[in-house]
């Protein structure tokens, strides 16, 4: 029997209950991963050696009778923008080939400290600019659902390695809607905590205004457990809540969501939505109410510029971000034969290391800092981000959560949005402006579009610092259609691997 | 015929503008936990955070801030009760992140002043130098450019890079334009910079060593023509590394800009090196096309919010104004201008007033200090300071004061101090150091002279009061120096019947 398919929380109690041990439960993912992931392509790098040794150290410390912290033991799949010690993080990038960071990320360290067994560093679009993995330099990742489309992005390698059950948790990071648009294409859940819940630290930054890491998994229980491992205050990172952080295990268990007033936004949904979308989203919308819920309308008429003013600001501060891949001291250097300068070897490893799309946003954020355009561009961004704020708190101010598709369309094919950067910028339109306000996001698998049988994401937001509130809202309406369906969402995947 | 600085000043009049860069000696640098200490192995004292190592995050030390706030009112500024650290993003190889944090247009403290004073031949003048601002920012590293003629980058066969210095704590000082200084200019310049380093160095913020780096000046100067109103184009001469170089870079820059105006050339904005050998300045990279920093907020860090408790705190804790001080001490120990420069050039000043606060006289103190102490430091090559503490001087001089010991026999208690027998009670133990004051044994001592100088004695006897001279030298030798001559005296002449 093989113990892939189940929840991490049922992992969790196979390996407190010794019914298999966390040496042979990473074994049986790295088998799998052999099986399927020449197909998938969700992972960059495995630590095979690192894992198992975590494992045995594990399986030592729980025959000695130690007590382990809840997902001692479970595996789980590491985006790789994270930084860890000695392991290989490219972000996706040639221009961080060879790079194996001195040090852990706190998420790292605090994952290594829980017992959890980390298999290896999973796929992303370039320095996490894209919604398709396809901007990775190492080749896309396939969509589990259907190998010819996208795994979303930009951690389509960790929502892809949840839905081929590579590996049952998965750490992602969420600029602009890298978690959640992925879980939503490939059936599985991803969580944006609120910003700053999860320390930034040894996360490789995009724009460190907007990013933030968080728990992905294929379910809402599984995903609230991670939370907890790795949210709370960490003194490396000034921009970190010192806060105790939200009980979200205890809400996503609470499977309660009466007398919750829940805002469906009404400017994230219809015109630009797929109909298969819309009408897995209404459906949903019904079991919440007949859980006991009250659903309203709410306006947001800010969020219309919300994708605008997102292209000025990631772009900027990613432009400074990446200003120090420069070839000086680690990663890629091409063109030192001796004969050139510091600068002419700088801008070839650049040129060279450096995707398509991350020159499109460094030179578009360039341009938007420049004097003279710095107040039209950056300034005019960072008011829209006010009234992104202000029509949250109005908003929040009529109901408990808000509610809206997680992505306006099911996974696209790979190849199909690729020469067309405004229509992949499009795919976030219902996921930007959660992380300009800093608020917390979650999406859900809410059933397959009936025009292609792909995966359906319904999107939960939640105000800032109340992240329980989602995970609450989200464990009743995963319980709800659960039991509507019969199984779970994944149970209906494709099998891959042995044909 | 070329101008001479009179020639210029007639003509034209001065504007300054003087930069400070002041590295502070926190324990730890501005953003991460390495060691500031001057002077270690290369690359020694790095983490993933001065290396701008992908992922790190920077977090404020606060001891900077403190120091920041510190100079600010110590300068007259208004302390932000809210201030924001920015990005000035620009490519250097000695800079790990490829950008620089810094703060831009909402710095820590603003709109301060600073009078200083300068000798004139009628006596003394004084000026207000006016402060724009003060803000935190943190060093780049060191580049060592290896081969090519100039030791710059440009030709080098390569580089070394040391990340030692980056993230370490500095302070820009800024002043705003300073006007009519006419020519005074370029001491009040060197006013401004002295009175500020002792400034930094009564605050214990820095180590203030312009030869180590740790203080750096840049001088702006612009002339414009008498009664035009019209602000001239500025230089700006870096790196300026003593005071007197502060006052002859802004001399020189002015004898070639007035040499220039009146050519009918123009001032090109531009950065320019001083040279220390000709007191000339040559130029450096042009400014005419001001580089684009693409300032903006840092958003890895926080706003600097500090309470206005804290700020009080910081005020209530601040010495006394070294300019003021000085004053204060001087009029106070009555000491003349020459001697008191000489104990400020000895960076003594603080040694001989704790000596005074033991209950020494300053005079002594003072003497102590500078002559003897300072003489056998010169020689040994270390601080006079590490020769002997104040508590020891003290004692020697209260010694002295009391009558314990004659001057002669305290040179031998400092001597023996200084060489490590022990405190000054100890050396005069060990070394049988005591002023003979025992009457009887002086008396046998004098006994013993006359009757082996009878003839002396008799003429002394006679009326002949200076022989008696011979029979003091007499009796000094037989106690080995440590009579006190003056009673040797009274009792010798008592004794021969010439008592007072």
């Amino acid at each position: 029997m093989t113990f892939i398919y189940k929840s991490a929380a049922e992992m969790a109690n196979a390996l407190a209950s010794k019914e298999i041990s966390a040496v042979d439960l990473a074994n049986e993912h790295f088998d799998r991963i052999e099986s399927v992931d020449t197909d998938v392509h969700a992972f960059l790098y495995l630590d095979k050696e690192g894992a198992l040794e975590q494992a045995k150290n594990v399986d030592a410390k729980r025959a000695a009778g130690e007590k382990l912290s809840p997902l001692a033991g479970v595996p789980l799949a590491l985006k790789d923008v994270m930084a860890q010690r000695g392991i290989p993080t490219t972000c996706g990038s040639k221009i961080l080939e060879g790079w194996r960071p001195p040090y852990d990320a706190t998420v790292v360290t605090r994952l290594k400290d829980a017992g959890i067994v980390i298999l290896g560093k999973t796929n992303m679009d370039e320095f996490a600019m894209g919604s398709s993995t396809e901007n990775s330099a190492y080749g896309p990742t396939h969509n589990p659902w259907d190998l010819t489309r996208i795994p979303g992005g930009s951690g389509g390698g960790s929502s892809a390695s949840l839905a081929a059950f590579e590996a049952p948790l998965a750490i992602g990071t969420d600029t602009g809607g890298s978690i959640r648009q992925p879980a939503a294409v490939t059936g599985t859940v991803g969580v944006k905590p609120t910003y700053g819940a999860v320390s930034r630290y040894g996360l490789v930054a995009f724009s460190s205004s907007l990013d933030q890491a968080g728990p992905c998994a294929r379910t809402v229980l599984d995903a609230a457990m991670l939370h907890e491992v790795i949210a709370g205050h960490d003194k490396k990172d000034s921009s970190s809540i010192n806060a105790p952080v939200p009980q979200v295990v205890a809400a996503a268990k609470k499977l309660d969501v009466k007398g919750m007033k829940i805002g469906v936004v009404k400017e994230l949904g219809g015109e630009g939505f797929q109909k298969g979308v819309s009408e897995r989203f209404n459906e949903a919308l019904e079991e919440l109410v007949k859980a006991g819920a009250e659903i309203v309308e709410v306006s947001c008429p800010n969020f219309e510029y919300a994708l605008a003013a997102y292209y000025l600001i990631a772009p900027s501060e990613a432009s400074s971000n990446l200003a120090r891949f420069d070839s000086m001291r680690y990663g890629l250097r091409v063109g030192d034969d001796g004969s050139r300068g510091a600068e002419e070897v700088m801008s070839l490893t650049r040129q060279a290391g450096f995707g398509k799309e991350v020159k499109r946003r460094i030179i578009l954020g360039t341009y938007a800092l420049s004097s003279g355009y710095y107040d039209a561009y950056y300034g005019s961004a960072q008011r829209v981000r006010t009234l992104i704020m202000r029509d949250y708190e109005a908003a929040f101010a009529k109901a408990d959560v808000l509610v809206s598709p997680t992505a306006p369309t099911t996974a696209f094919k790979i190849g199909e949005k690729a020469n067309d950067p405004v229509a992949m910028y499009l795919n976030d339109i219902a996921t930007i402006p959660v992380n300009m306000a800093g608020i917390g996001g979650m999406s859900l698998p809410c059933g397959l579009a009936p025009e292609d049988n792909l995966p359906v994401g319904f999107q939960i937001m939640s105000p800032a610092m109340k992240d329980d509130l989602m995970y609450q809202v989200g464990g009743t309406l995963e319980a709800a259609l659960n039991s509507k369906w019969g199984s779970t969402l994944m149970s209906q995947a494709p099998a891959l691997g042995a044909k | 015929m070329a101008l001479n600085y009179d020639g210029v000043i007639e003509k034209y009049e001065p504007t300054l503008g003087l930069e400070v860069h002041v590295e502070l000696n926190t324990n730890t640098k501005m953003f991460c936990g390495c060691s500031t200490e001057f002077g270690a192995e290369p690359n020694t004292q790095t983490c993933p955070v001065c290396l701008g190592l992908p992922g790190s995050l920077p977090v404020v030390n606060e001891v900077a801030i403190e120091s920041a706030i510190k100079i600010g009112l110590a300068l007259n500024c208004s302390i932000a009760p809210f201030s924001r650290f920015a990005r000035k993003n620009y490519f250097y190889p000695d800079m790990p992140k490829d950008f620089q944090i810094s703060q831009y247009d909402e710095p820590i403290c603003v709109n301060g002043f600073l009078d200083v004073e300068i000798d004139i031949d009628e006596g003394t003048k004084s000026f207000r130098v006016e402060i724009e601002r003060v803000h935190m920012e943190e060093d780049t590293g060191k580049s060592l450019h290896v081969g090519g003629a100039t030791g710059r980058i440009h030709g080098a066969e390569y580089s070394l890079l040391d990340y030692n210095r980056a993230g370490i704590p500095l302070m820009e000082i800024v002043t705003k334009m300073i006007p009519g200084t006419e020519k005074y200019a370029p001491q009040v310049a060197r006013a401004y910079v002295t009175e500020l380093r002792d400034i930094l160095r009564s605050l214990g913020v820095s180590d203030v060593k312009m030869e180590q780096g740790s203080l750096r000046c840049d001088a702006n100067v612009s002339l414009s023509p008498r009664g035009s109103g019209k602000l001239g184009t500025r230089s700006e001469t870096k790196n300026v590394n003593s005071l007197r170089s502060v006052e002859r870079a802004i001399h020189g820059e002015m004898i070639r800009q007035g040499n220039l105006l009146e050519n009918g050339e123009r001032i090109i904005q531009e950065t320019r090196h001083f040279l220390e050998e000709s007191g000339e300045t040559r130029p450096g990279r042009s400014k005419e096309t001001a580089e684009d920093y693409r300032y903006f907020q840092e958003p890895d860090l926080v706003p600097v919010a500090p309470e206005a408790s804290w700020i009080e705190e910081i005020r209530a804790t601040l010495p006394e104004r070294p300019s003021v001080r000085r004053k204060r001490l001087q009029a106070e120990w009555a000491v003349p201008d020459k001697e008191m420069t000489a104990m400020i050039n000895a960076e003594l000043l603080d040694t001989v007033e704790a000596t005074v606060k033991l209950g020494a006289d300053p005079t002594k103190a003072r003497t102590w200090w500078l002559g003897e102490i300072s003489r056998v430091a010169n020689e040994k090559e270390v601080e006079a300071t590490s020769l002997m503490n104040p508590a020891q001087v003290a004692e020697v001089i209260g010694l002295v004061a009391s009558g314990e010991l004659t001057d002669k026999l305290a040179r031998q208690v400092v001597e023996g101090v200084i060489a490590g027998e022990g405190s000054p009670r100890e050396v005069i133990e060990k070394r049988g150091l005591k002023v003979v004051s025992d009457d009887s044994a002086l008396m046998a001592a004098i006994e013993a002279a006359i009757s082996s100088q009878p003839d002396t004695a008799q003429r002394v006897r006679d009326g002949n009061i200076p022989a008696a001279g011979a029979l003091i030298g007499a009796v000094m030798k037989a106690t080995g120096g440590q009579a006190d001559a003056a009673r040797v005296r009274e009792l010798l002449l008592n004794h021969l019947g010439q008592g007072a």
